[in-house]
């Protein structure tokens, strides 16, 4: 069920809308430009992958889990990847302890399809014994401060830490599977990466805050791979949006993502 | 288990441009709209895509449960989309799954827009989606028919919703693709739309996809969504005049027992 938690006051609402019209915002920056981005790769020693993730205000922390399970029967020689995120009660005073909500869900099923759909994965290469045995990544994002734009901060997140996974090499023998003390990189061959814009009144912006994100009509975040192709797309919220809002966010989408891909710290870190 | 084997196609286009289920690139799939069909619901529809078979009832505004929901301004729209445990090949599990629970949140969003919901504050509108058979689409054929449910309840609405999805088959921008089209092509685009006011209410995206390519599928979509609206025009025509027809037999009825 939604949550009843997106109320303004009206001061702030007025003073968003009418900043936007003169291509302003409330805390300076230009209708297309992000807030700051620092990405660090293997925080958590404990995690195969890790990163944490601040924009402007809001942080998160993205951790990978590595596991042998067995694969689906409809793809019996490929890895197994799942996304979850969690929204805990310390991120804001509207969330609350239990199970996934819909905005969790969502959030997580988004970023999941980013990372599916660019095939950023090569999850033939996770396959161990085919039909019985492969490494199954658990990719959980924790919110821990929620001022904006979880989406972007998310798949940031997510990406580096994927990129961040050491995993043991495996040896076959006798059908057992035996873990060998050599570590190597996870398998990544894409770097997806999203943009998510916010429409207040009939203005776009990018890399929405807090105050922005209660007051716009909709949301929308396209997923952009190296290449300049769209692999996800999700417009949320109960406004609309025009065929020329969608055509301006790709064109400002294709620059943004480049410039974010820029900077996710690559190769070896301390993870 | 799979009892009924359904035959995967080698090829989802054939050489003569022609889709699994016969259709050329840019057709719809055969569609059935009914307005009004259940008896106990405000405002009901049915719609037949392809294989699709879906239910939608709306109930409301009503009273709100629990009341602490109750918004001051409006009502609260909510919507309930799932999939019946025998409308997919391997039997679905009747608790709702994660995608069950995201598609309600954007067929919701879809919905919202159309909606003078600022007319009934304190209240709840509920939308109940049944997905009976699933053919690839259902969000979208969803959306469709709740729009209908939603006009038959009599709630006030700015304009109606249309949706459909455009797909990448082999390489093909396809309109309205179907379950195997879903599962074994590139790329799938839900849209829906208020056609008279040409305002986008739902856009979700998987596969990968040129800017081009986008551009493409859109615009198909957008098209697509025109023609539905037409079919749900009809349909509702097709209701008020069974209503009015209903009416001048009760009037009739009442004039000889007078």
């Amino acid at each position: 069920m939604q949550k009843i938690h997106k109320i303004a006051s009206e001061i702030e609402k007025d003073s968003i809308i009418s900043l936007a019209e003169k291509g302003k915002r409330l805390d300076g920056r230009g209708l297309e430009d992000f807030r700051e981005v620092t990405i660090e790769a293997g925080v958590i020693e404990k995690a195969e992958g890790s990163a944490y993730v601040t924009l402007g205000d809001t942080k998160i922390m993205a951790g990978v889990k590595l596991e042998i399970g067995e694969p689906f029967p409809d793809t019996p020689d490929k890895g197994v990847f799942t996304v979850n995120a969690e929204f805990v009660p310390l991120a804001s005073p509207v969330f609350e302890p239990g199970p996934p909500d819909e905005d969790a869900i969502e959030l997580a099923r988004v970023i999941d399809r980013g990372i599916r759909e660019s095939e950023a994965i090569d999850l033939e290469k996770l396959c161990i014994i085919p039909g019985e045995k492969v490494w199954i990544a658990f990719i959980d994002i924790y919110i821990l401060d929620h001022a904006g734009n979880l989406f972007d901060a998310s798949t940031l997140g997510s990406i580096t830490a994927l990129l961040n996974t050491k995993m043991p090499e495996v040896k076959v023998e006798n059908g057992e599977v035996k873990i060998l003390d050599k570590l190597v990189s996870f398998p990544i061959r894409k770097i997806p990466v999203s943009v998510t814009f916010a429409k207040i009144n009939d203005k776009l912006v990018v890399d929405p805050c807090i105050e922005e994100e209660h007051v716009m009509n909709a949301r929308l975040t396209i997923t952009m791979d190296e290449n300049d192709n769209i692999v996800a797309m999700q417009k949320g919220g109960a406004g609309t949006l025009k065929t020329e809002d969608i055509y301006k966010a790709i064109e400002i989408a294709k620059v943004k993502t480049k410039e974010l891909r820029e900077k996710i710290p690559r190769g070896v870190s301390n993870g | 288990m799979k009892f009924i084997k359904h035959e995967i196609p080698q090829k989802l286009i054939t050489e003569d441009g022609l889709r699994t289920d016969g259709r050329r690139f840019h057709e719809l799939r055969p569609i059935k709209l009914e307005v009004g069909i259940l008896k106990r619901a405000d405002g009901s529809a049915y719609i037949e895509q392809g294989r699709n078979k879906i239910m939608v009832a709306v109930y409301g505004p009503r009273e709100l449960h629990p009341r602490h929901l109750a918004l001051p301004d409006k009502a609260l729209l909510r919507c309930f989309y799932r999939m019946a445990s025998f409308s997919v090949e391997d039997r679905k599990s009747p608790a709702p799954s994660r995608r069950e629970i995201e598609l309600s949140k954007v067929i919701r969003e879809a919905l919202e827009p159309a909606i003078f919901l600022e007319r009934f504050p304190k209240t709840a509108i509920d939308v109940f989606i049944e997905v009976l058979q699933a053919d690839g689409g259902t969000r979208c054929a969803s959306i469709t028919s709740a729009a209908l449910a939603l006009a038959d309840a009599g709630i006030p609405m700015r304009d109606l919703v249309s949706a459909v999805a455009v797909g990448k088959v082999d390489g093909h921008i396809v309109l309205d693709i179907n379950d195997l089209e879903d599962k074994y092509g590139e790329g799938d685009m839900p849209t829906a739309m208020m056609p008279r006011k040409k305002e986008v209410t739902l856009i979700q995206l998987d596969g990968q996809w040129s800017i081009e390519e986008f551009k493409q599928g859109f615009e198909l979509a957008l098209k697509g969504c025109e023609q539905i609206y037409q079919l749900q025009r009809e349909a509702l025509k097709k209701r008020y005049i069974e209503i009015r027809e209903q009416a001048a037999k009760e009037m009739g009825e009442n004039a000889e027992n007078t």
